[in-house]
């Protein structure tokens, strides 16, 4: 216990500064940065509530109080946005979202560790590559001149049909994430004492059991985790990828909240009414965390925070 | 162990023998995933460097190439837009990685240093961005105030810190040893001394893997560069590939006018693909060296915390 040599006790506020001055100055950049990029740029939320005026600022701009956000509730393209954000998370969370548990268990049942390590490799990269490239990738396999385009009816128009839309990005974060998500559950799986299978068996559990008893309760806390983190985040649905591909089906079958936001307040220049989407998307998303951290609570969970 | 040197049973006594069925199901599923993954690029690939006549007769992608050629290689990286964009690339990974290692790592380390009498308060206000971050209009208006549009560092400072590495590292620094931290003090050192003669070459693993995550996280944005350049001369790599792939989502994916002022007659598809190949090997790269961090578990530990 050395913590008397350093910490001591502070006999002025000079002394304390001498102190901590190294730490101070470590500190800064980063500090800076989070007080530049994160609060600074919280605090320009307050243009929701204005009639936002480049040339005069954000100061100088006029109040219109909820004026902002009476015509987004108002603006049927707003909904529009909103119902597709919700449909397309809608599906993310039954098509995707278990994927990652399943591809998990099946590598864990995998007795040699090379070929699991093998398409462990195989199934993580997608992850690391952008947006664009899994578009294009994607527009290689699907598209007009594509490997399948010209030949199958199915798959001919499945780029640019509205109607497809929806599940192509569903697929498309499948392709990209499945294999990197079940990193965590991997790691959780790995965690089970193999004795417990070992004296489940011996007591006359068979495969299926052993996964119910054993397996599963291994794995629940993460699965709470995720889904609290994905319901926090339920409004965001894949920026990038949209942004790429709502032009191949249009606004009314590829608009998002995200994509609604850029549209109408950077290209625009619907500043104030924008930035009160933006907000919006912000303040439920955030109310969501907490409640899903509650009720994850109530359930007896540990949750995302304490 | 035996696994790995080849004994026919890896497999624990007290677990059933698989039936043959299963076995066989497996074998398929598995092959089947690591198909979907890999032929994607093996069309890339093997289009890229097929002749341009041989992927217009065969409707735009070739599996096997019959006389492979790296035409197209020449084509785009002879000092057209993909051999600028793709220096600016290289620059904005370069420099923003750096930046960014360096904000994380001194902040990460303060954060981490218990008489830090800060370290409370700065945590909690890190931590609540992640709950919530301030939306692009705003992150837009600080960027202009600023006076950083049109020039690089809006696509480095912008994103220069992210939590997630930040707490990453500072629950490895955290993880140390407590006594170097004294011996060191005992000796006299102060806390720059510290930080880079006994913890950052303590942390070579963790520093590099983080990196790496910066780097792959620069080398693949492109949304920076298309909101904050109006310049599209000054994109990066992916900036331009997505203007190929917007367009040709529109256009039957054979627009390539933005690839091809060489003025070369090629098939624009072998361009397009070529330039995509090109943004995907650093990737690949990369890959292996932050796939060996996985294993050894250097963020699965951290991940818990």
């Amino acid at each position: 216990m050395n913590e008397h040599i350093h910490a001591g006790a502070p006999r002025s506020a000079w002394q304390w500064l001498r102190g901590q001055r190294t730490l101070l100055l470590l500190a800064v950049p980063g500090v800076a940065y989070f007080l530049v990029f994160h609060y600074a740029a919280l605090f320009g939320n307050v243009i929701a509530f204005k009639d936002f005026v480049p040339f005069q600022g954000v100061w100088e701009s006029p109040w219109v109080g909820f004026d902002n956000f009476e015509r987004m509730f108002e603006d049927p393209a707003f909904w529009q946005a909103a119902w597709n954000t919700l449909a397309l998370a809608g599906l993310q969370l039954v098509f995707f979202f278990p994927l990652p548990l399943a591809l998990a268990l099946l590598l864990h049942s995998l007795a040699r560790a090379r070929i699991r390590g093998l398409v462990q490799s195989v199934v993580y990269l997608p992850h690391f590559l952008s947006w664009v490239i899994v578009v294009a990738l994607f527009q290689q396999v699907l598209g007009p001149t594509g490997m399948f385009g010209g030949d199958v009816a199915f798959v001919a128009d499945v780029l640019s049909n509205p109607d497809a839309f929806k599940p192509l990005m569903v697929a498309q974060i499948i392709w990209k994430d499945c294999g990197w998500g079940t990193i965590i559950f991997l790691a959780a799986l790995s965690q089970v004492n193999t004795d417990q299978y070992e004296s489940a068996a011996i007591d006359g559990a068979g495969p299926w059991r052993r996964f119910w008893h054993v397996t599963l309760p291994a794995v629940r806390p993460i699965i709470i985790l995720l889904l609290i983190m994905r319901l926090g985040d339920i409004l965001t649905v894949g920026f990038e990828q949209i942004l790429l591909q709502r032009d191949a089906v249009g606004p009314e079958a590829g608009e998002v909240l995200d994509t609604f936001v850029y549209f109408q307040g950077v290209l625009g220049a619907d500043w104030g009414y924008s930035a009160a989407a933006g907000l919006f998307k912000g303040v439920v998303g955030a109310l969501l965390v907490y409640s899903a951290n509650k009720i994850a609570h109530r359930m007896g969970e540990q949750g995302v925070y304490k | 162990m035996t696994g790995i040197l080849g004994a026919k049973e890896p497999r624990p006594a007290w677990q059933e023998k698989p039936r043959a069925i299963t076995r066989g199901a497996k074998a398929v599923a598995l092959i089947v995933i690591c198909a979907l993954v890999a032929v994607p690029f093996l069309i890339v690939v093997s289009t890229s460097l097929a002749s341009p006549d041989e992927v217009t007769d065969n409707g735009g992608w070739v599996l096997f190439p019959t006389e492979p050629t790296l035409q197209a290689y020449e084509d785009i990286l002879s000092g057209g837009t993909i051999t600028r964009a793709l220096a600016v690339s290289v620059g904005v990974t370069v420099g923003g990685t750096l930046i960014s290692l360096f904000g994380t790592i001194t902040l990460a380390y303060a954060l981490s240093r218990d008489h830090f009498s800060l370290r409370k308060p700065l945590l909690l206000m890190v931590l609540f961005t992640f709950l919530f971050p301030p939306g692009m209009l705003p992150g837009y208006l600080v960027v202009k105030n600023l006076g950083l549009l049109d020039t690089y560092w809006a696509l480095v400072l912008p994103v220069a810190i992210n939590v997630f590495n930040l707490v990453i590292m500072r629950g490895f620094f955290q993880g140390l040893p407590q006594e170097l931290y004294d011996a060191a003090r005992i000796d006299g050192a102060g806390e720059l001394t510290v930080l880079l003669r006994i913890v950052l070459p303590l942390s070579k693993a963790v520093v590099a893997v983080i990196g790496l995550f910066y780097a792959v996280g620069y080398w693949n944005s492109f949304f920076n560069a298309i909101l904050y350049l109006n310049d599209s001369d000054k994109w990066p790599l992916q900036a331009v590939l997505q203007t190929v792939v917007t367009r040709g989502a529109n256009l039957g994916g054979n627009t390539t006018e933005a690839l091809s002022d060489s003025g070369a007659v090629a098939a624009p598809q072998t361009y397009q693909m070529a330039t995509v190949v090109v943004a995907v090997v650093p990737i690949l790269i990369v890959y292996p060296f932050i796939q060996r961090y996985f294993t050894k578990g250097v963020l699965t530990g951290a991940i818990k915390s």
